[in-house]
């Protein structure tokens, strides 16, 4: 534990103390602001309408008009941004050597790997917390509904740490960064659109695809349904790439 | 304390190392010495547990380094090629940190940081980031690692390269200082330092032990004849001086090799195990010949290790 704790903070000192923490939480923040200005904006232009238009039959409401799809456009913002994250995490240190010397230190790689990925997720956890500044706004002008809006944030911490985890593995694939960069943003984004295939397939493929998809499972989340059945998708699936990143420490071990 | 028994491994299909066996003392500081590719890298790197062995076993304070990694891995201090170290960080953070992960308890980490600092002359850079600091020091820093928990064996690949020879020296003595009362095991190509440095020297060659002994043995056993340089001053029968040492019982060959301002240097090759100085000295003497210089050459580890690398090769 206290081995788990040196690398951890580590980890997360090299984020803040480098400008790779500020640099991918800011510009998340600006596309992010971006996104919930425009969408708010939009809302607002729409709500007028319906005051002036009376036949006005559309279902207003802030979660629906502006959370939900704030949120999904967060979703894409990370599908890009948290593999620039992650593809340090162990390539960095394989091509620097440095891999070869914690190896040899009297330390478990679960240890390792936990505080590698742990340090990205708190990263990731500061600058999902900053977007709270945009249902906080709302809550100060209007009165939204808060359950959804949390449910929504649980999910998108919960993709989040799916997508760390598919980084955390790829960055432990390679000593290249790049290589570990591309390959979690193909992956992700395999995860987070795969669904789209399902109304091609036939029907029992066409349930698995849908129920491997990201948006699928983030969907409920954001509607503030908290359902099992989704948590366990998404722990399950950063459970199976942490076990994935383990397997491919080993065995580079064996390999080399 | 250590004991290695027929360790061998493959990367794919070429073969790094083969069937290495040999003992360590405790205390005793060890070179392995060898052109590059001959395996001292990989051998260390099993030994540190980085790399499991394809076959063979090796014990560390009768540890396997298999089966008990973790036991031989909190007793010994790795120092690998080329110093990897984490440039963003600083050097008292980073001995903390390495010390937390070598597993020194929680209130003696600033006191062995302290002793690793101390043994190792970081004071002056002590808050310094690691990235800024010159070759030399940055390579006291990956000695200073791998000293923290006060380790019982240190295992140094390359400790010197890429140094000036002003830090060459440094590191040489800290290393002698260290080697007093740990076991070491180092690795180089540049066989003056293993001469200065090792107690005993193992020699490696694509893989394969060659040899093992202390250095002043295999000096020893090696030497295939003896050679006695003589400077005389050429009072123009040059030919008749060199008939006179060539007369001398023993001498197998003698060579005028340079010549100059009335003198002449011969290179005379003898039969090992015995001073030719004496008789050399009193046959030119009494033949009126005037003796400007004398000197026997020992043979240098080069030789040694050259002459053991070229037979394998024939």
């Amino acid at each position: 534990m206290r081995k788990f704790l040196a690398i951890y903070s580590r980890e997360l000192r090299y984020y803040f103390r480098s400008i790779t923490a500020y640099a991918v939480i800011s510009i998340f923040l600006v596309l992010s602001g971006y996104f919930f200005f425009s969408i708010f904006r939009f809302y607002n232009i729409l709500s007028l309408q319906a005051i002036k238009n009376n036949d006005f039959s559309g279902n207003l409401n802030l979660v629906d008009g502006v959370m939900r799809p704030v949120m999904g456009n967060i979703s894409v913002i990370l599908l890009i941004l948290l593999p620039l994250l992650t593809m340090r995490l162990i390539a960095e240190e394989k091509k620097q050597g440095t891999f070869e010397l914690l190896l040899t230190f009297p330390v478990s790689d679960p240890a390792v790997v936990a505080g590698k990925y742990l340090s990205a997720l708190t990263v990731y956890a500061v600058m999902l917390a900053a977007t709270l500044l945009y249902p906080v706004l709302l809550m100060v002008f209007a009165d939204p509904e808060i359950p959804p809006v949390l449910s929504g944030y649980l999910g998108l911490f919960l993709m989040g740490a799916s997508f760390i985890a598919i980084g955390t593995f790829f960055s432990s694939l390679t000593s290249n960064q790049m290589i570990a960069g591309v390959s979690t943003f193909g992956v992700s984004l395999l995860f987070l659109i795969i669904g789209w295939a399902a109304p091609l397939a036939g029907p029992v493929m066409s349930a698995v695809l849908s129920e491997l998809s990201f948006l699928v499972h983030f969907e409920s989340f954001s509607k503030g349904v908290i359902d099992t059945k989704d948590i366990t998708y998404y722990l399950l699936l950063t459970g199976f790439f942490i076990f994935l990143t383990l397997r491919s420490l080993e065995s580079a071990r064996w390999r080399s | 304390m250590i004991q290695v028994e027929n360790l061998s491994k493959f990367y794919g299909s070429v073969q790094a190392v083969s069937g290495l066996s040999f003992e360590v003392k405790k205390g005793e500081v060890l070179g392995f010495l060898g052109p590059n590719g001959a395996g001292k890298t990989t051998t260390m790197k099993m030994l540190t547990c980085y790399l499991p062995p394809s076959s063979g076993r090796a014990t560390i304070f009768g540890f396997d380094i298999m089966k008990d990694s973790m036991e031989v891995r909190k007793r010994t201090g790795y120092l690998p090629e080329k110093s990897p170290l984490y440039t963003d960080m600083r050097v008292g953070e980073y001995l903390a940190f390495v010390a937390r992960l070598r597993g020194v308890p929680g209130d003696r980490i600033s006191s062995s940081v302290e002793m690793s600092v101390e043994a190792c002359g970081l004071g002056s850079v002590f808050v310094k980031s690691i990235g800024h600091l010159s070759k030399g020091f940055q390579q006291r820093v990956g000695i200073a690692q791998a000293i923290i928990h006060d380790p019982e064996l240190l295992i140094l690949d390359e400790p010197t390269i890429g140094l000036d020879p002003k830090q060459i020296i440094d590191i040489r003595r800290l290393i002698t200082n260290l080697g007093r009362d740990r076991t070491v095991i180092l690795s180089s190509h540049i066989l003056p330092e293993v001469n200065q440095v090792c107690g005993r020297v193992i020699i490696l060659d694509r893989g394969r032990l060659v040899a093992v002994d202390t250095p002043d043995n295999l000096r020893e056993k090696l030497r295939k004849f003896q050679v006695t340089f003589v400077v005389a001053a050429s009072s123009g029968g040059g030919a008749s001086t060199q008939d006179i040492l060539g007369g001398i019982g023993g001498v197998t060959g003698v060579r005028e090799t340079a010549r100059e301002k009335g003198a002449s240097t011969y290179r005379i090759e003898s039969v090992p195990d015995r001073d030719l100085r004496n008789e050399i000295a009193v046959r030119l003497v009494s033949a009126g010949v005037p003796l400007l210089e004398l000197r026997s050459e020992e043979m240098s580890l080069e030789d040694i290790f050259i002459q053991l690398v070229t037979e394998e090769k024939n």
